[in-house]
């Protein structure tokens, strides 16, 4: 049981636990929250085995080392477009629902596309 | 020399701990925004400063001690700064409700 | 050893469930901030000092500054979103799903192969070939340059994507509210003394990336941050995103990439080959034209889509 194990065990749950945030929080921001959970167990996953991959005087395996890097850069991209994509649904409808059946939203106090 | 700098180190770095176990124990136990604050800094500076002091006597160049300390000084800005601004907003809106 | 890197393990599971289960939004935020912050010493354990620099940057700052902006304005959402809370049902069939995911997950980690396949070995013969010193920069801009230059191009059309959805009023127009200054606030102290020492930081840190942990994603995160502080302070604005000099900053980065895979297309025989002894030179050019680019889109990402108009 070294560290690269526990920390894979640990990012395990953590996937486990983004996924049923996901599943369970009705609110749009919470649910880019426990996404962003989830990928973050991901990196962890990778970075465990990657801390398996130590050798020639490395303390880990460089290239899914620098693969991480740009998969963080990238995870933060995704939320950025994912956040302005909310944001823009709140100012257009007033709501953040992602329900279908909810009741047609009242039109915008002021007209947001003719400012 | 060696075993004095190592009681050293360690007396610091605990010292260090115990200020920033001091400053959660008021996080969580003080009634208000403004005394949490008071608590907070606490750890900031003397805890963060004294397991600062505590390092120095182990790195190897004094380039890197300077570091060190260009660390601890940043983090005193900015929790200085971020103090002040939670401090203005709490009055803020306790004056403005 | 095994002690610390448990506790430390557990406390981030226990944060992660925090972030999930707590009531409220904003609490669930600044548990991430924490969260982000708590895996950065996750990382220098796991011996990815790079990576733990990056996350921290830009998992744990960029992301949480992004989450905290977002939960502030749809603060007033809060009570519809909780009246909508799926039922029993639900819960039950997510947590099977959550623990069916977590065990496929740990039989995984727990049946890895044990002689653990690694390219250290190949790094490490060829990287003094690359004249670099840090075997990550080596990957990311020698051996892999590939996967950095697309996802150069993938910040940017994630970029594209932020600026698409801007109202038709506003299009073209600056990103994010109108700051006021307070002359004599704190605020404004501090947006005029740390960017000056935040540049210098983000330099120090872009350049000894060559031969040290540090690089030029984690060097443009901190100089993009310095300039949001002066935007949020209020000492200068957001400029239009319609503006010629922005949009030529953002590809300028990319584009010079291109041009250097190009160059060694012709020169060297492949695309992104470099010319024997001409690998070091050839690198630093690439990270010195992609750094402000990364800076802008950054920067540009975390404001978000344009809310003013132009013409104002």
């Amino acid at each position: 049981m070294n560290d690269a194990t526990i920390f894979g065990l640990c990012a395990a749950v953590l996937v486990g636990l983004g996924v049923y945030g996901l599943i369970v929080n009705p609110q749009p921001l919470r649910k880019i929250l426990a996404f962003n959970v989830v990928g973050s167990g991901v990196f962890l996953l990778l970075g465990a085995i990657a801390r398996r991959g130590a050798g020639a005087g490395f303390g880990g395996d460089p290239v899914p080392q620098a693969l991480l890097i740009t998969g963080i850069v990238v995870a933060f991209s995704a939320t950025a477009l994912a956040v302005a994509l909310l944001l823009r649904l709140h100012d257009a409808t007033g709501s953040v629902t992602l329900s279908s059946d909810a009741p047609p939203p009242p039109a915008p106090a002021a007209d947001v596309d003719a400012a | 020399m060696r075993t004095a700098l190592d009681l050293f180190t360690i007396v610091a770095v605990t010292g260090g701990a115990f200020f920033f176990l001091a400053g959660t124990a008021g996080l969580l136990r003080f009634p208000d925004t403004f005394t949490r604050l008071h608590a907070l800094t606490k750890a900031d500076n003397l805890g963060l400063g004294l397991v600062i002091l505590g390092l120095l006597p182990r790195v190897d160049s004094l380039v890197t001690a300077g570091k060190l300390v260009v660390v601890w000084l940043l983090v005193l800005l900015s929790g200085a700064v971020a103090s002040q601004l939670i401090a203005r907003a709490q009055r803020r809106r306790e004056t403005h409700p | 050893m095994i002690a610390a890197d448990a506790s430390v393990a557990l406390l981030i599971v226990a944060l992660g469930a925090w972030v999930v289960v707590a009531r409220a939004t904003f609490a669930a935020v600044t548990g991430f901030l924490a969260y982000g912050l708590l895996l950065t010493l996750v990382w220098v354990r796991l011996h990815g000092v790079d990576v733990a620099l990056t996350e921290a940057a830009i998992g744990g700052g960029l992301t949480g500054a992004l989450l905290i902006g977002a939960a502030a304005r749809l603060r007033n959402t809060e009570a519809a979103a909780r009246a909508e809370r799926p039922g029993r049902l639900v819960r039950a069939v997510a947590a099977l799903a959550a623990l069916a995911v977590t065990a496929a997950l740990a039989v995984c980690v727990l049946t890895l192969p044990v002689p653990a396949p690694s390219l250290a070995r190949e790094v490490a013969a060829n990287l003094a070939a690359t004249e670099v010193g840090n075997p990550i920069t080596g990957v990311l801009l020698a051996f892999r340059s590939m996967d950095t230059l697309l996802e150069a191009i993938v910040l940017l059309f994630a970029l594209i994507g932020v600026w698409s959805v801007a109202p038709d009023g506003v299009w073209g127009g600056r990103p994010g509210p109108q700051h006021r200054l307070d002359p004599d606030g704190i605020l404004a102290y501090i947006a005029r003394v740390l960017p000056p020492i935040g540049i210098i930081v983000g330099m120090y840190v872009f350049w000894v990336g060559a031969d040290h942990p540090g690089g030029k994603f984690q060097g443009a995160t901190i100089i993009a941050a310095m300039w949001l502080l002066t935007v949020m302070a209020g000492l200068t604005d957001m400029p239009p995103i319609s503006r010629r000099w922005l949009r030529i900053g953002l590809v300028a980065g990319p584009l010079a990439f291109i041009a250097i895979g190009l160059y060694g297309a012709v020169a060297a025989g492949a695309f992104l080959a470099y010319p024997a002894g001409f690998a070091k030179p050839l690198i630093v050019v690439i990270e010195l034209a992609l750094m402000p680019s990364l800076a802008l889109v950054l920067a540009l990402m975390l404001a978000g889509a344009p809310q003013r108009s132009d013409l104002r």
